[in-house]
């Protein structure tokens, strides 16, 4: 694995909360347009690890590297800014906003004051509102009040609010997560439609989901790396089934 | 033109809303009031800048400030100083030991003139001052607060803290700043006389025209990206944050901006009521001027107008009818918006009068048919409030107008 080709690069990365290490010694190296799902039981620290990455929970040791570039010391709008997206767990998206406003808002223009004041809602913004909406099934909700939406329109709404900053790194905690069956399947094929060209990070508990999408899985247990592999590999191996069969 | 009419004017129903704000003010209360009661309403009318600041700041930003009558204290107190110095001059202050400078600095055995009040002998310098002080002061709060993710309960304790403060240094520095008694017998801006019934007249509209000037600024900050952000960030900060945005420049932004408006209400304050002193400065103001924006509606730049001349006339009057009930009155007005109306008076007319009138009107135009009335928004839970009228002066033009309306 050439270097060039590494879209993150985690190497000992350690937090610890009140001597609690919650995330402990990782190593974990994405390429460039791979869609990595990580998986694991309950207090892994996958959320942990996705804090880390972009900036929410600073690391008491180790380092993040995202095409060169050191993001544990960096503030989180910037580590946005350099291109990495994070969505949440629970849909965070703006109730009081339209789906359009939500859409818009996430447009990486007129980030700073002066800049908001005089952003513009220009052809390119209105055109691009269009393809992502279209993208997440809700082209037809543009004018909707976020807060109408069913839980697994709120969803697709946060990623899409990601898909307009166009970031090269995309981290998804739990997508599907409250989703109906079909629901799933469409956010399957969306996430296999918009990993073309940019590297994934997502956290999924759904098996059959996962491999739907996943390129290769890591799994994680107390903070440390478990197994990393393709699908298969990762569910023949006995620590793997140990740890979530075992108890 | 059209995006200014939109955005700045707010269509149809906001440029309705400002011609009735500007009729009241300009043509009703001059006439129908005496020149006592008249330069009382000027009076409130510096209080509604305070409140129209906290619509933007509480009501869009999600940032309560209980210390309000610090920026509104420390612009009226700019403006003093200058107009003290200029009824200071040597010759009507001859019997002083020093003559020259201000008379409770000589009661003080003050002789001379302390640095800070240099300035204040230019008039260009003051109206910078008036402005630029209590901007910087809200600058270095905003960044110290802001910038820790200082927030909530949390931030409007220090500003409570920062009121108490202010106004304890200015009662102790009595030398310097008039104490207690504040600065008083101010006579003449740049020889004008600020006390004939004509100057209060013009002090008056002056107050008005720069409140409405100032309620266009804020629709116009309202309808552009900041206002959305800033709903936003009331609502989700950490998704702002993590769609890249440095939330807490918004923050300091807005609280700067709330703090300018009451600087300028607070010297057009001292202008038309000749004298500034600490009790407009401490907690108990900086409290009641919040009340005045939540009476009014805290979401709504004009509501928080009519909620600062009503909450006020009823001060007056009950505290000439009965004052030692005022208080009481005061306090039960402001549980009882908080928990029945928490949208204020602009809540209630976007819920029950508009939708209202909008039935009368589609009654009297259809005649027997019946009107798709737009369903009253419920916003009633606190912390919840939406900004989305349902437009109901004009239902079915909701569709195609952008969702957060600037507030009437």
């Amino acid at each position: 694995m050439a270097k060039a080709e590494l879209a993150l690069a985690v190497e000992g990365l350690t937090v610890s909360f009140d001597g609690f290490k919650a995330v402990d010694d990782l190593n974990l190296y994405v390429d460039q347009n791979e869609l990595r799902v990580v998986i694991g039981p309950n207090g892994a620290g996958k959320t942990t690890l996705l804090d880390l990455i972009c900036g929410r929970t600073r690391a008491s040791a180790g380092s993040v590297k995202f095409k060169d570039k050191e993001l544990t010391r960096m503030p989180e709008h910037q580590i946005v800014r350099a291109g990495v997206g994070r969505k949440f767990q629970t849909p965070s998206i703006y109730e009081n906003l339209t789906v359009f406003e939500n859409l818009e808002v996430s447009f990486p223009r007129g980030r700073t004051v002066f800049g908001a004041m005089t952003f513009r809602r220009s052809s390119e913004v209105i055109e691009r509102v269009h393809r992502v909406a279209e993208e997440i099934y809700l082209e037809d909700r543009l004018e909707n009040a976020a807060e109408l939406l069913s839980h697994g329109q709120k969803q697709w709404l946060e990623i899409g609010m990601l898909l307009m900053q166009e970031p090269e790194l995309m981290m998804l905690d739990e997508p599907v997560a409250g989703m109906s069956v079909t629901e799933r399947q469409k956010t399957a094929e969306l996430l296999n439609r918009i990993a073309v060209g940019r590297s994934m990070i997502v956290i999924e508990h759904d098996m059959e989901f996962v491999e739907n999408i996943a390129h290769k899985v890591t799994v994680l247990h107390q903070g440390k790396l478990l197994a990393e592999g393709s699908m298969e590999a990762v569910q023949a191996n006995p620590k793997v089934i140990e740890v979530y069969l075992g108890h | 033109m059209k995006t200014i009419y939109r955005n700045v004017l707010g269509g149809k129903a906001g440029t309705l809303d400002v011609l009735v704000l500007a009729a009241i003010l300009f043509a009703v209360f001059p006439f129908a009031l005496d020149p006592f009661r008249l330069s009382l309403l000027g009076k409130y009318l510096c209080y509604a800048f305070v409140a129209v600041g906290l619509v933007l700041c509480w009501g869009y930003g999600g940032i309560l400030s209980l210390g309000q009558g610090v920026f509104f204290g420390l612009g009226g107190y700019c403006m003093a100083m200058y107009l003290k110095l200029e009824a200071s001059d040597p010759v009507s202050t001859k019997i002083q030991s020093t003559p020259g400078i201000p008379d409770f600095m000589d009661w003080n055995q003050i002789t001379s003139l302390p640095w800070f009040w240099e300035p204040f002998k230019s008039l260009p310098l003051t109206v910078i001052a008036v402005l630029l002080v209590p901007a910087l002061l809200a600058f270095i709060i905003g960044v110290a607060m802001f910038k820790r993710r200082v927030k909530d309960v949390y931030f409007s304790i220090v500003t409570q803290a920062i009121a108490l403060i202010l106004s304890v240094l200015i009662i102790g520095q009595q030398g310097m700043t008039g104490g207690v008694n504040g600065i008083t017998d101010l006579k003449t801006l740049h020889g004008w006389d600020i006390r004939s019934d004509s100057a209060k007249y013009i002090l008056y509209y002056a107050s008005g025209v720069l409140l409405i000037a100032g309620i266009l600024f804020g629709r116009f900050l309202i309808a552009s990206k900041v206002g959305k952000l800033l709903l936003a960030m009331r609502d989700k900060e950490e998704r702002v944050r993590f769609s890249g945005y440095d939330v807490a420049n918004f923050k300091v932004f807005v609280f700067v901006v709330a703090a300018l408006f009451a600087a300028v209400g607070g010297a057009l304050f001292t202008l038309q009521v000749g004298f500034m002193s600490p009790s407009f400065v401490g907690i108990v103001p900086s409290i009641e001027m919040v009340i005045f924006a939540a009476v009014g509606g805290r979401m709504s730049l004009i509501g928080a107008v009519y909620g600062t001349l009503l909450v006020n006339f009823g001060k007056t009057y009950f505290s000439e009818t009965f004052p030692s009930l005022w208080l009481y009155f005061m306090g039960g007005l402001f549980i009882l918006v908080v928990m029945l109306f928490p949208n204020g008076i602009a809540g209630l007319m976007d819920s029950h009068v508009r939708p209202w009138l909008a039935r009368r009107r589609g009654a009297r135009l259809r005649n027997a048919e019946t009107p798709a009335d737009a369903p009253p928004v419920d916003s009633s839970l606190p912390g919840t409030a939406t900004v989305r009228s349902p437009s109901p002066l004009a239902p079915g033009e909701g569709a195609s107008t952008p969702r957060v309306q600037p507030a009437h």
